[in-house]
């Protein structure tokens, strides 16, 4: 049996009908056509698909819609405002801090998530973190030094 | 040591990309015999002949007949630039604008880089072995500098000057002496350009030296960098298009199992469902991938298999051994081998690996008056158009493929099976449809990178000096199979064997075996010589070629930079040191490792890598680190953990929950340098760094523990796989 579900999407409420254990990355692909996050395993092994639900990091890929019911949920594409890019993502594109890309969402929203937990984290903060995120293109190093560099910005 | 000739032929059979494609057949007349190695996966029986490596340059150099073929000037002075490369996370496009705005003059900002759509640019072969920047690079430059000439020579015949005259700055063509300017976009307005662009490229076009360089030689960001880190950038599984539906293939169950029988009814009695079989094809489409998933699952519970036995992974070195082409070779060196002063011979194993790109296979299909249009994640986007030819019966004008930059390949893509599968569902249901493979599917059904079985011996005289060596690859690969050193009479050869698994092109391919397994016996020999591991290499890399000179280069630069020859002598029995170097595909790379033991757990941790890479003059440096970097890390993978198990066709770990990749956690000190050569050509450097850290890692394990390592994954002696 389908459910009504409504939810505040990257700031604005948005509802939709559809089979409540459906996940919410596929609603947001299929429903919303918001393909910034992305599919890598189904089984939140590399968060890839990594959203905030009220400003923590969840694994969207695991996550059935109806828990999102009446929840805010922020994507990649809600981060910027307008032209101006969240500090996350400027961190990320001032240290290059991607190859071939299709991690580097699902990266940021989890650092963004991190920093609105832990504001001043600490290098094992940042570690154990980031631990959850894949990367086959293995461009680690530059993806360090991005988030060192907001974290440090966030400092300020 | 007498530098000898060569006493016996080096045969090595030259299958760099033996990729197995999958042999569907949705044409009218179906073939009469293909391989079925499961439902939804058809393989041909033979690999066919490498599309990846086209000595000199590829298809493009034939095909490219004219300027305009590769470079469009708009009116508002923005430059289109066409090539048929993929953008897989290697750099090719902020390299291929680099060169482009180098030889044009114009600001990178201004050229607009349209890469890997059949139906626009110029087949410029697979995005594979590292052609692009030794082949590709150099045809845009060409083409780019005859542009530049043409619109020189058009500017000056609209003046009525000599073009010795004018000048090119900035994307405007100047005469100075009258203080006439013209704009590209100014003179791409007119009929006479236009003439021009259509002429045949001249044979020679002379390109800006290194010294000359402005842009070629900086680190120009990707760039659509920005698409990135704002999700905007769609890959191909992101492609939406009106009315698109979701598709899922059936699977088999095991390898080589053949489907029986199987009811549709359960899949065609739900709302919006579309379901097709097509010989061992079948496929469900519906408006939503959890309907798709849902129809696949009911109607996968009514079918039935036939499996026919399959070899394990434990058995795995067994069974390529007995199944080696033509048998196992003797040693020929039958007079060395008496008369050695020692003698080694070890075998080396190399477990099959998967590729694991971020973004699965993943294709959009769509039809319309009979012709096909596909979105899809492939390196190889002509080949792929050739491959949907042969399932369909179409012509290549029937057919367009579009590569938006794709996630991740690292000689992944190269086949078309998401694609022809796409297209069949598409055809059922007559709308778009897209498919994307699962992470199970990718881990089981994507083609892997060949398991090896290497066997080696070498003799030695009593000065320490190798006299022969004999080298066999059995079902990895020829590359990087011949030896760098000097080794007195050898043989190094691949064989082929009966491969279990669908296998198919990686980084390097086999060259990371051969590597791990030839510089892991240099350790051994270098003991039974009682050398140390650096200066046994030094001594058998002494002659005057290029090669053995910047071979060394690297060596010494890394073991400097490492402090080799006072961290050898350190007396700590948890900390090993190891090095390795290599070369393949033209460029050169040295490694050294630092290993901590914990003896209590048994395992260890990798801490430090310091490598040294030459690939020639340096085209874009960071994005050159960053490669290195990432071959590295990528390369810890296959030498600390990865291997694929399966039995009873079966396979085992097909998860990242099972099957472990490097994370954050694995990232050792990274010490990379690049030795620049701007009086040498530029090669590829995206592949070879991958090849020195799994034996500089063995060899770092045999220094600390005494025992030799002869396996990938590298444990500890007496440790269990993670």
């Amino acid at each position: 049996m389908d459910s009504t579900i409504t939810f505040q999407l990257n700031g604005q409420s948005r509802t939709v009908t559809t089979d409540p254990e459906r996940p919410l990355l596929q609603v947001l692909r299929e429903e919303f056509q918001l393909t910034g996050t992305k599919y890598g395993c189904g089984e939140g092994d590399c968060r890839a698909c990594t959203v905030l639900v009220d400003g923590r990091s969840i694994a969207s890929c695991l996550t059935p819609i109806s828990r999102v019911d009446k929840q805010t949920v922020q994507t990649i594409e809600g981060l910027a405002t307008g032209d101006k890019l969240h500090p996350v993502q400027e961190a990320f594109l001032a240290e290059n801090a991607f190859q071939c890309g299709y991690c580097t969402p699902g990266l940021i929203m989890g650092v963004v998530a991190l920093l609105n937990e832990i504001p001043r984290p600490t290098e094992a903060d940042i570690q154990t973190r980031l631990q959850r995120h894949l990367c086959r293109c293995c461009g680690y190093p530059n993806i360090l030094k991005a988030v060192r560099r907001a974290a440090g910005r966030s400092t300020r | 040591m007498d530098p000898s000739p060569l006493d016996t032929q080096t045969a090595t059979n030259d299958l760099d990309e033996p990729t197995e494609r999958v042999g569907y057949d949705f044409g009218l007349n179906r073939r009469a015999f293909v391989q079925v190695l499961g439902a939804g996966l058809a393989i041909t029986a033979s690999p066919l002949p490498a599309l990846g490596q086209q000595r000199g340059g590829g298809r493009a150099s034939d095909q490219v007949r004219n300027v305009a073929a590769r470079i469009h000037i708009g009116k508002d002075g923005v430059v289109t630039v066409m090539c048929g490369k993929v953008e897989i996370g290697q750099g090719a496009r902020a390299e291929l604008t680099q060169a482009a705005a180098e030889e044009l003059r114009v600001p990178v900002g201004r050229i607009q880089m349209v890469l890997a759509d059949t139906g626009l640019v110029p087949d410029d072969g697979n995005t594979a072995g590292s052609r692009t920047t030794p082949s590709t690079v150099p045809l845009i430059r060409k083409a780019a500098a005859a542009a530049r000439n043409l619109l020189v020579e058009v500017a000056a015949q609209r003046w009525g000057v000599d073009r010795g005259t004018v000048e090119v700055r900035d994307g405007k063509v100047i005469h100075a002496l009258s203080n006439r300017t013209l704009s590209y976009a100014e003179l791409a307005d007119g009929e006479d350009v236009t003439k021009a662009f259509a002429q045949a490229l001249p044979p020679d076009v002379t390109v800006a030296a290194v010294k000359e360089w402005k842009v070629l030689g900086t680190s120009l960001p990707r760039p659509n960098a920005r698409d990135l880190v704002t999700g905007a950038h769609q890959f191909p599984s992101d492609i939406q298009r009106p009315d698109m539906l979701y598709g899922k293939v059936l699977r088999a169950p095991a390898y080589s199992a053949k489907l029986v029988s199987i009811d549709l009814a359960p899949a065609k009695a739900m709302k919006d469902v579309i379901a097709v079989q097509d010989g061992q094809f079948v496929g469900v489409v519906a408006p939503s991938t959890l309907r798709a998933e849902q129809a696949l699952d009911a109607i996968a519970k009514t079918a039935k298999w036939e499996t026919t036995p399959h070899p394990s992974s434990q058995k795995l070195f067994d069974h390529l051994r007995e199944n080696v082409q033509g048998g196992m070779p003797k040693n020929p060196f039958a007079d060395e081998l008496a008369s050695a002063s020692k003698k080694l011979r070890q075998t080396y194993h190399v477990p099959y690996v998967q590729h694991a790109p971020m973004e699965t296979r993943a294709a959009v299909a769509e039809w319309k008056d009979g012709k096909l249009t596909v979105w899809s994640g492939t390196q190889n986007p002509f080949g792929y158009r050739g491959e949907l030819e042969r399932a369909f019966r179409l012509t290549s004008d029937e057919i367009r493929v579009i590569v938006p930059d794709i996630g991740g390949g690292f000689g992944g893509k190269h086949s078309g099976e998401a694609a022809i599968e796409a297209a069949r569902l598409a055809k059922a249901a007559d709308k778009p449809v897209s498919l994307k493979w699962t992470r199970e599917e990718e881990f089981i059904w994507a083609y892997f990178r060949p398991a090896a079985l290497i066997e080696a011996e070498a003799t030695l005289d009593e000065k320490g000096a190798l006299t022969s060596w004999h080298f066999i690859n059995v079902n990895s690969g020829g590359s990087a199979v011949e030896t760098p050193y000097r080794v007195g009479k050898r043989q190094s050869r691949f064989l082929s064997s009966n491969a279990p698994l669908r296998q198919g092109s990686y980084r390097t391919l086999a060259a990371t075996a051969n590597n791990f397994a030839r510089e892991s016996f240099m350790d051994e020999l270098a003991a039974a010589a009682g050398a140390d591991p650096l200066n046994f290499r030094l001594a058998h890399l002494e002659d005057d070629r290029p090669e053995t000179k910047r071979l060394r280069a690297v060596l010494e630069e890394a073991a400097k930079r490492f402090n080799w020859r006072e961290r050898v002598k350190r007396k700590d029995r948890d900390i090993g040191v190891g090095l390795a170097c290599g070369t393949e595909k033209g460029s050169y790379v040295a490694a050294c490792v630092e290993i901590a033991i914990d003896r209590a757990k048994n395992n260890y941790t990798v801490r430090h890598v310091c490598e040294v890479f030459e690939c020639g003059a340096v085209l874009n440096p960071a994005n050159l680190v960053a490669q290195v970097q990432g071959a590295i890390i990528m390369g810890l993978g296959p030498a600390l953990r990865e291997e694929m198990r399966f039995e009873n066709g079966k396979m085992q770990n097909a998860s990242f929950d099972e099957y472990l990749v490097p994370r954050f956690a694995d990232v050792p000190e990274l010490d990379i340098h690049l030795l620049d050569r701007p009086d040498l050509p530029s090669v590829g450097g995206g592949e070879t760094p991958i090849i020195a850290v799994a034996p500089a890692l063995a060899n770092a394990i045999f220094r600390a523990t005494g025992t030799p390592v002869r396996e990938m994954p590298i444990r500890l002696p007496g440790s269990k796989p993670a």
